[in-house]
C-alpha cells in the first residue's frame, strides 16, 4: 500500500517538473523564436523532470520519507529512464534535426539520422577505454558501463563550469577591478565611432559613384568570371576598378575599426552600469559577497592543486568539513543535527547548482543559437543538462555523512568514485590555468603597445 | 560626388532576419554569397533617382544603416545603438516571415528608435490598440515593413502570413513588401515591390527636403510633452 502512495507522490512530482521545464522552454529559451517543432520541447521538459527527480530522490533518503523499498525501487527506475533518454533519445533527435538543416540529405533522413546516431555511440564507448572503469564483473550493456562513461562526461562539464566561476567570481563581484568610466570618456568613444561611419558612408559614396558612372558608360567589366576572366585580370585591370579595390580595401580596415569601436563602447557602457549598481545597496551586499566567494574559491583552487600533488583524495568538502567542525566545537549533539544540516547544505546545492546550470545555458543559447538551428542547440544543451545532473549527483556522494551515502553506492553499482573525484580536481584547475596564460599574454600584450584579448 | 545630398533609413529588426542581405541586395544589386552576424552597425549607399522619369528627376544618396542585435539584449548594448538613431529620416522594419516572433518584435524596434530617451527595458506593446494606431497615424518618419524568406513558407501556409502581415502593417501605417533576400527577381524594376521601394525612398527624401517644416523630424519625443497618455513603461 505505501509503495502505490509513494509512486502517486513521484508521479505528481515529476509531473511538476515536467511542467516547470515546459515553461521554462517557452518563457526563457525559446521566448524569441518560434516553437514549431514540439517534439524539442518534450524531450527537453523530459531530460530536466527525470534529472530533478534525482534530486528530490536524495533529498527524500536524508529525511527518510518513504520506504526504503520503494526508494530504490524508484532510484533504478528513474535512472534506466534518464541513461534511456540520454544515450538514445536526445542523441538521435539531434542527428534527425542537423540532417534536416542539411538540403542535400533530405530524401533519406531517418537513415542517416541513424548513422549519425550509431557513430555517436561508437565514440561514447571509445570515452571509456582510457578511463578505469572497465570491470570483467559486468557484461557490456550493464548500467554501470553507460553511467560511468555518463559519468565522465558530466564530470568534466562541470570540473570546467566551475573553474571558469571560480576564476571569473573575484571579477564579476568585487568592485575592486572595476575600472573608473566617466561619461567624457564614453561620449569621446561614440563620437569616434561616429567619426569612423562618416568617413566609411564617404567612401562608400565614392564607389557607389563610380560604379554608376562605369555602368552607364558600358563599362560594367568588374565581374570577370570563368577562366580566361581570371587569367585576363591578372594582366589587365581597367584603370576605374583598381582604383575602386583600393578604396574597398580602405573601407574594410575601417569597417573592422568601427566593431572595435562599437565592443568597446559597449564593454564602458556596461562598466558604467556596474559602477552605479555597485553603489546601491544591493550592489554592496553582493560586493561583500564577493570577497567571501572569492576566498573560497581561492580555497577550492588551492585544495584542488594539493589533492593532486600530494596524490590525495578529499573524503569530505570543505563545508561539509567546517560546519561538522564548528557543530563539534560547539557541543550540540551531532548526530541529531546531522540530519538536518545535511539536507539545508545538499538542499542549497543543489538548488544553486539547477539555477546556475539554467542560467548559463541560457546565456549560451542567446548567444549563439539563429532561427535555423535553435532546435539543434535546445537539444544539445539538453543533452549537456542532463549529463551534468548524473554527474551531479555521482559528486554530491563526497557531501553527504557516511550513513546516506549507501544507497547512492548501492543504486550505482560499483563505480570508481574516487576516480571522478581526481579527474574532477584536474580539469577545475584547467580554467584557471589557461586564465593564468592568458592574463600574462594579454600583459605581454599591453606593454608592447597591442590591445589586449578577452577571454 | 559628396555633393550629392543625403537620406539616413535605418534597417531594423532581429537577429538573423536578413537585414544584411537586404541592404546588400538593394545597394550592390547582388545577392550576399556568405551571411554573417553584424556586430555594432554596418553602412552602405543607395544611389536614388528621386522622381525618375520626371523633369525633376534628381539623384540622392541613401545611406542605408543597418544595426544589428536583438531587441532583449543588454542595457549596455541598446545605449551605445541609440548612437545611430540620431536625424533619422526612415526606418524599414525587416521580419522574417517564417517566424512570428520577429514580427512581433518589431514594435519594440519602432519604439526603440523612435523614444530615443524612454527606457531601454519597455514592456512589449500590445497589438492592434487604438495607443499605437494614432502614434504611429501622426509619426512624422516614413515606414516600410520587410518580409524575408518569402520563399521557405509553404503554399497551405501563405494566406495565413500574408493576413498577418497586413494587420501589421495597417498597425505601422506602411507600406509592405514580402521578398526573398537571396533572389533579386523580387526587386526586378516594374514589378509591385520596386515601386512600392521608389515610393518609399521618394517619400523619404520628399520629407527630408521639401517639407514646410523641417523641426517635425524628431520623432516621438516632441509629442510627450503633450500627450497625456504616458509612455514610460516599469
Amino acid at each position: 500500500m505505501s509503495f502505490l502512495v509513494d509512486s502517486v507522490i513521484m508521479f505528481t512530482s515529476q509531473v511538476l517538473f515536467f511542467g516547470f521545464g515546459w515553461l521554462f522552454f517557452m518563457r526563457q529559451l525559446f521566448k524569441d523564436y518560434e516553437i514549431r517543432q514540439y517534439v524539442v520541447q518534450v524531450v527537453f521538459s523530459i531530460t530536466f523532470a527525470f534529472s530533478c527527480t534525482m534530486f528530490e530522490l536524495i533529498i527524500f533518503e536524508i529525511l527518510g520519507a518513504m520506504s526504503s523499498t520503494s526508494r530504490y525501487f524508484h532510484w533504478k527506475l528513474n535512472l534506466y529512464v534518464i541513461l534511456l533518454v540520454l544515450i538514445f533519445v536526445v542523441p538521435f533527435y539531434i542527428g534527425y534535426f542537423v540532417v534536416s538543416n542539411i538540403r542535400l540529405l533530405q530524401r533519406q533522413k531517418l537513415l542517416f539520422a541513424c548513422m549519425v546516431w550509431f557513430t555517436f555511440m561508437y565514440f561514447f564507448w571509445k570515452l571509456g577505454d582510457p578511463f578505469p572503469i572497465l570491470s570483467p564483473k559486468h557484461g557490456i550493456l550493464s548500467i554501470e558501463q553507460l553511467i560511468s562513461r555518463v559519468g565522465v562526461i558530466g564530470v568534466t562539464l562541470m570540473a570546467l563550469l566551475s573553474g571558469f566561476g571560480a576564476v571569473n567570481c573575484p571579477y564579476t563581484y568585487m568592485s575592486y577591478f572595476l575600472r573608473n568610466v566617466t561619461d567624457s570618456d564614453i561620449l569621446a568613444l561614440e563620437r569616434r565611432l561616429l567619426q569612423t561611419m562618416d568617413m566609411i558612408v564617404s567612401k562608400k559614396k565614392r564607389i557607389a559613384m563610380t560604379r554608376r558612372q562605369m555602368y552607364q558608360r558600358g563599362e560594367d567589366q568588374n565581374k570577370q568570371t570563368g577562366f580566361w576572366g581570371m587569367i585576363k585580370s591578372v594582366t589587365s585591370t581597367p584603370p576605374g576598378s583598381e582604383n575602386l579595390s583600393l578604396i574597398q580595401q580602405e573601407v574594410d580596415a575601417l569597417e573592422e575599426l568601427s566593431r572595435q569601436l562599437f565592443l568597446e563602447t559597449v564593454d564602458l557602457q556596461s562598466t558604467k552600469e556596474r559602477i552605479e549598481y555597485s553603489k546601491t545597496f544591493k550592489g554592496k551586499y553582493f560586493n561583500f559577497l564577493g570577497y567571501f566567494f572569492s576566498i573560497y574559491c581561492v580555497w577550492k583552487i588551492f585544495m584542488a592543486t594539493i589533492n593532486i600533488v600530494f596524490d590525495r583524495v578529499g573524503k569530505t568538502d570543505p563545508v561539509t568539513r567546517g560546519i561538522e567542525i564548528t557543530v563539534n566545537w560547539l557541543g550540540i549533539q551531532f548526530d541529531f543535527w546531522s540530519q538536518h544540516i545535511s539536507f539545508i547544505l545538499v538542499g542549497i546545492i543543489i538548488v544553486t547548482s539547477i539555477r546556475g546550470l539554467l542560467i548559463t545555458l541560457t546565456k549560451f543559447f542567446y548567444a549563439i543559437s539563429s532561427s535555423k538551428s535553435s532546435n539543434v542547440i535546445v537539444l544539445v544543451l539538453a543533452q549537456i543538462m542532463g549529463m551534468y545532473f548524473v554527474s551531479s549527483v555521482l559528486l554530491m556522494r563526497m557531501s553527504m555523512p557516511l550513513e546516506y551515502r549507501s544507497i547512492v553506492t548501492e543504486v550505482l553499482g560499483e563505480l570508481q568514485f574516487n576516480f571522478y573525484h581526481r579527474w574532477f580536481d584536474v580539469i577545475f584547475l584547467e580554467p584557471f590555468g589557461v586564465k593564468c596564460l592568458a592574463q600574462g599574454h594579454n600583459d605581454m600584450l599591453t606593454a608592447v603597445g597591442f590591445e589586449p584579448v578577452i577571454i | 560626388m559628396a555633393s550629392l545630398d543625403r537620406v539616413k533609413v535605418l534597417v531594423l529588426g532581429d537577429s538573423g532576419v536578413g537585414k544584411s542581405s537586404l541592404v546588400h541586395l538593394l545597394c550592390q544589386n547582388q545577392v550576399l554569397g556568405n551571411p554573417s552576424w553584424t556586430v555594432g552597425c554596418s553602412v552602405d549607399v543607395r544611389v536614388q533617382d528621386y522622381k525618375e522619369g520626371t523633369p525633376e528627376e534628381k539623384t540622392y544618396y541613401i545611406e542605408l544603416w543597418d544595426v544589428g542585435g536583438s531587441v532583449g539584449c543588454a542595457s549596455s548594448i541598446k545605449s551605445t545603438r541609440a548612437v545611430f538613431y540620431n536625424s533619422v529620416n526612415g526606418i524599414m522594419l525587416v521580419h522574417d516571415l517564417t517566424n512570428k516572433k520577429s514580427s512581433q518584435n518589431l514594435y519594440r524596434w519602432s519604439l526603440e528608435a523612435l523614444n530615443k530617451d524612454s527606457s531601454p527595458t519597455g514592456v512589449i506593446v500590445s497589438n492592434g490598440s487604438d495607443y499605437d494606431r494614432e502614434q504611429f497615424a501622426e509619426n512624422p518618419v516614413p515606414l516600410l515593413l520587410i518580409g524575408t524568406k518569402f520563399d521557405q513558407i509553404p503554399e497551405n501556409k501563405r494566406n495565413d502570413v500574408l493576413t498577418r502581415t497586413a494587420f501589421l502593417s495597417e498597425d505601422f501605417n506602411a507600406e509592405e513588401i514580402n521578398l526573398d533576400c537571396t533572389n533579386p527577381r523580387y526587386l526586378a524594376a516594374g514589378t509591385s515591390n520596386a515601386v512600392k521601394l521608389s515610393r518609399f525612398f521618394d517619400k523619404v527624401i520628399e520629407k527630408r527636403y521639401f517639407t514646410r517644416d523641417p523641426s517635425q523630424m524628431t520623432g516621438f519625443t516632441d509629442r510627450k510633452r503633450f500627450n497625456f497618455k504616458s509612455l514610460h513603461y516599469d
